[in-house]
């Protein structure tokens, strides 16, 4: 990419890239933020909210999201919208690595991104980032579609901010084979631990 | 009452099913008000299994309007059957089963069957208490009632409870081979024996294609393409479900 | 590109091998005694001679399936030998929760299980609990909440039309059903906040009492529905391609229909007359003049028209309830159970001890049970609650109306067409949030 030898990461966006680089990469980043074609992964509340949003009041088409793509062959973005319980993690794994890249993960809805504290069960997984990698997280519940609208164009302003020489970019997760968890199991307990001391507030009663 | 619809049959006389059409009250049926907790009117039937029955029937209660009747547990299947068979009953609308643990440990688990009669517009809850000193199953309903097929098997799934003559008793909600326990239990904690990763681990574990029970792996032809292993298990002869 | 192997591990549930080795089909089907019989020949369709049966996974990742379902269907060639569904994919511990949280606690869970219904479940739940508190509500709070159930009733099946619409190939009522949902979302707005899952109840009144000025929007609302509905209705009820493709489809009998625990539209397609609210009243319902739509066929068309014309009875049972809302308060007046006015709670002594019990432990019901079922868009649902004398449920149980009804589908598919059976799957208005709770 470019006609410079291949220029390192610097911190400073445009800072030591070679023009054309930059133009291309604007031109690249513009063309896959406003032609999003989401994977609507819509499993309960949310889904329902998804779908109010891209009807006709508030619709998504006008930003990009004119086909919902429900093959993951052809999508770029997975919405996950909806609580995810340990029965459909693996599945949500498996419609995620059918993605090819580029692309992106946006978390609907409080359940999706971190459980939701009244689905703090055996049953429903905290927070899917401990399943996929997540880039935006939508709270609510459900979200607005004023909120999912929100989410969304963070998405936009995140892709438009990627720049196509670092390397951090674009690279496929790689569970661990033995135990498929893609961070370490500490993480993953972190991350579902409750906040603050809720485990108590029931001290009062039974 | 009821309106028939301008179908695109139409033509000839078509009579609807009408609930109530066996009840000998004439007044349509009103807003229940100012229910007791206990006492009231029972619900007919429980007077005429107690003469049908005798000692199987063990305690009828009306609490808050509906009529409970506690029955021995050897012989729900004789009397639900009765129950849907017998012209003076016709509880032909099964709409629930399931089961209550107690907090207390020493009591039993208690099995519920919710019977509507639709002609005779009444409604029952049969109950039957399994002592947890003993393995817990009952007979299964679904001869009498399709409907239970799958709400028993949720029963079995969140309470561990076996029917009897339930012809494919296996987990519903959970996955097969979910190795927590039971969810419903008391003794089960509310978010799971494992921690958060080895519960996600254990659900990752399993490859989302390979979900096939064996029936279907049978239509399928697939099982030349298991490993060794599996066809060992099998070739042991695994039970149904945990 | 180097190949791979994979092996596949597999989730085993057999009653064992058969004299040949092969693994036995477990049986599914009885015969006339009751006797279970295993299913080596379809009725009426004879295996393909050129091979074997195709083992098809619709789901649970599937546009058309209504959530996350997962149908295994056996087919030959196009048509469906058995279909063999399963669930759970959203099973979110819902009953185990309930345990562990006051009655007012429980009220956002009832939102989110059927989650096109949720000012419904809202009164469902409301309704049950206050049997098992043995309190009465206030006129106003039934008839807010007959408004808030019926609004309910046409939201749900607002989305229902729509979605089986779009599964059929007809995209545009979609939209046009989605707009009239976004009225009723601005009516819940206004009323408690909320769009979707609206918590519009409490245990003995409601959230909040409706704002000013918020009659005339639901009268508004109430004058402008029905146009969307004959709309709707010229497009689509008559429309050769519809007619074609849902008559005849997933006929259930009407001794079927009660055996396999139908209820809702359901049922009453089939042609039996069974509804909560004519037969086993609450809130007054036989005070109100409406009529119930009964089916010929059984048939997803008759489903089609008996939904279409509930929304319609719905907007009549609207206009009535508007007419009769009588003035005065909505949440009772005993603070043992609901929360008293904030004014009073800052001020009085008494209402501050009433507010700091109920928010920290929670109104405690004798102890007993109670199971109440109202009519939701989707059938009989009921929820049955097992007290303690504490101030959380021992049990709290969903009786789901689209549980039961899915397990009907493997008797539904029989037969049919591939195509016919995303059809079929959508007759059914299944919600995967109540069915696996």
């Amino acid at each position: 990419m470019g006609l410079s030898p291949r220029p390192e990461v610097r911190d400073v966006a445009h800072g030591g890239e070679p023009w054309m680089t930059t133009r291309l990469d604007f031109l690249v980043n513009w063309a896959r933020a406003n032609s999003l074609w989401p994977m609507p992964f819509g499993t309960a509340c949310c889904a329902i909210e998804f779908m109010a949003t891209a009807a006709n009041k508030y619709d998504l088409a006008r930003f990009g999201m004119e086909r919902m793509s429900f093959s993951p062959r052809q999508a770029d973005v997975l919405i996950c919208a909806g609580r995810v319980p340990f029965k459909l993690a693996p599945v949500l794994r498996r419609i995620w690595q059918q993605m090819p890249q580029p692309k992106w993960a946006i978390s609907m809805g409080a359940c999706a991104s971190s459980g939701n504290g009244i689905f703090d069960n055996y049953a429903v997984v905290q927070g899917i980032d401990t399943v996929i990698p997540v880039d935006v997280y939508v709270p609510g519940c459900p979200p607005r579609p004023e909120g999912l609208i929100y989410g969304i164009m963070l998405l936009q302003k995140k892709i438009m901010n990627e720049r196509s020489s670092d390397p951090t970019l674009r690279r496929e997760m790689e569970p661990d084979p033995k135990s498929q968890l893609y961070i370490p199991p500490q993480a993953i307990d972190e991350m579902s631990e409750n906040f603050g001391n809720s485990v108590h507030q029931t001290r009062s009663s039974l | 009452m009821t309106s028939p619809t301008a179908g695109a049959g139409g033509g000839g006389a078509f009579s609807p099913v009408v609930a109530g059409s066996a009840s000998s009250e004439t007044a349509p049926p009103q807003t229940p008000r100012d229910v007791p907790r206990s006492g009231g009117a029972a619900n007919p039937s429980a007077e005429a299994l107690r003469q049908k029955f005798g000692s199987a029937i063990q305690r009828v209660d009306v609490v808050w309007g509906d009529t409970n009747v506690y029955v021995d547990r050897n012989r729900v299947g004789e009397i639900v059957r009765w129950l849907h068979d017998d012209p003076s009953q016709r509880y032909d609308f099964l709409a629930d089963v399931t089961a209550v643990e107690f907090r207390d440990p020493e009591m039993p688990i208690e099995v519920i069957w919710h019977l509507r009669s639709l002609p005779y517009r009444r409604f029952l809850r049969l109950k039957v208490l399994l002592e947890k000193s003993q393995p817990l199953a009952v007979s299964s309903v679904w001869p009498i009632y399709k409907s239970a097929d799958w709400l028993e098997r949720e029963c079995y799934d969140m309470f561990g409870i076996a029917f009897e003559g339930h012809p494919d008793l296996r987990r519903l909600l959970m996955w097969e081979g979910y190795k927590e326990g039971f969810p419903l239990r008391k003794d089960f904690p509310m978010r799971g024996r494992f921690s958060r990763s080895e519960q996600l681990r254990q659900a990752l574990a399993a490859n989302p294609e390979a979900r096939y029970s064996m029936h279907e792996l049978s239509i399928a032809q697939a099982f030349e393409d298991l490993p060794d292993e599996m066809r060992r298990r099998l070739n042991k002869g695994e039970k149904v479900g945990e | 590109m180097a190949t791979t192997r994979r092996t596949v591990d597999v989730e085993l549930s057999t009653t064992g091998l058969d004299a040949h080795g092969r693994p036995q089909r477990v049986p599914l089907v009885t015969d006339e005694s009751g006797n279970v019989t295993t299913l080596d020949a379809p009725t009426g369709i004879e295996p393909d001679l050129a091979g074997e049966h195709m083992l098809i996974n619709i789901g649970p990742q599937h546009p058309a399936t209504h959530g996350v379902l997962r149908l295994v269907l056996e087919l030959d060639g196009e048509t469906v030998v058995r279909c063999i569904p399963h669930i759970g994919y959203l099973h979110c511990g819902f009953e185990k929760s309930g345990e562990y949280r006051q009655y007012n606690q429980i009220i956002p869970y009832t939102d989110r299980e059927d989650y096109l219904n949720s000012p419904g479940n809202n009164v469902a739940f409301a309704l049950g609990a206050e049997r098992l508190f043995g309190i009465e509500i206030t006129e106003r709070c039934k008839v807010l909440r007959v408004i808030a159930g019926e609004l309910s009733r046409i939201m749900s099946h607002l989305v229902w039309a729509g979605t089986t619409c779009i599964d059929i190939g007809a995209f545009t009522p979609f939209l046009w059903m989605f707009y009239q949902r976004e009225a009723i979302y601005k009516l819940m707005e206004d009323w408690v906040g909320a769009r979707l899952t609206t918590s519009v109840t409490r245990v003995g009144g409601m959230a909040a009492d409706i704002p000013d000025g918020w009659v005339d929007q639901l009268k508004h609302f109430v004058r402008t529905f029905p146009k969307t509905m004959s709309e709707v209705d010229r497009v689509v009820t008559r429309n050769g391609i519809w007619v074609g493709r849902t008559i005849g489809l997933g006929v259930m009998t009407a001794d079927e229909a009660v055996n396999y625990g139908l209820s809702g539209p359901m049922v009453r397609a089939s042609g039996v007359a069974y509804d909560v609210r004519k037969d086993f009243p609450y809130l007054d319902y036989e005070t109100y003049d409406f009529d119930v739509p009964v089916g010929t066929n059984g048939d997803v068309y008759d489903r089609y028209l008996v939904r279409m014309e509930e929304m319609r009875q719905s907007v009549r049972i609207l206009e009535q309830a508007i007419q009769r809302l009588p003035d005065g308060p909505v949440n009772i007046d005993d603070h043992r159970v609901i929360l008293p006015p904030k004014s009073r709670a800052t001020s009085d002594m008494e209402s501050m001890i009433h507010h700091f019990k109920q928010v920290m432990e929670g109104p405690r019901p004798p102890i007993g049970e109670v199971y109440l079922p109202v009519e939701s868009p989707k059938g009989e649902k009921g929820y049955y609650m097992v007290s303690d004398g504490t101030s959380k449920p021992v049990r709290w149980r969903i009786r789901p109306p689209s549980f039961v009804n899915l397990s009907a589908i493997p008797k539904m598919v029989e037969g049919h067409l591939l195509s016919d059976v995303i059809a079929i799957n959508a007759s059914i208005d299944i919600v995967m949030g109540e069915i696996d709770r």
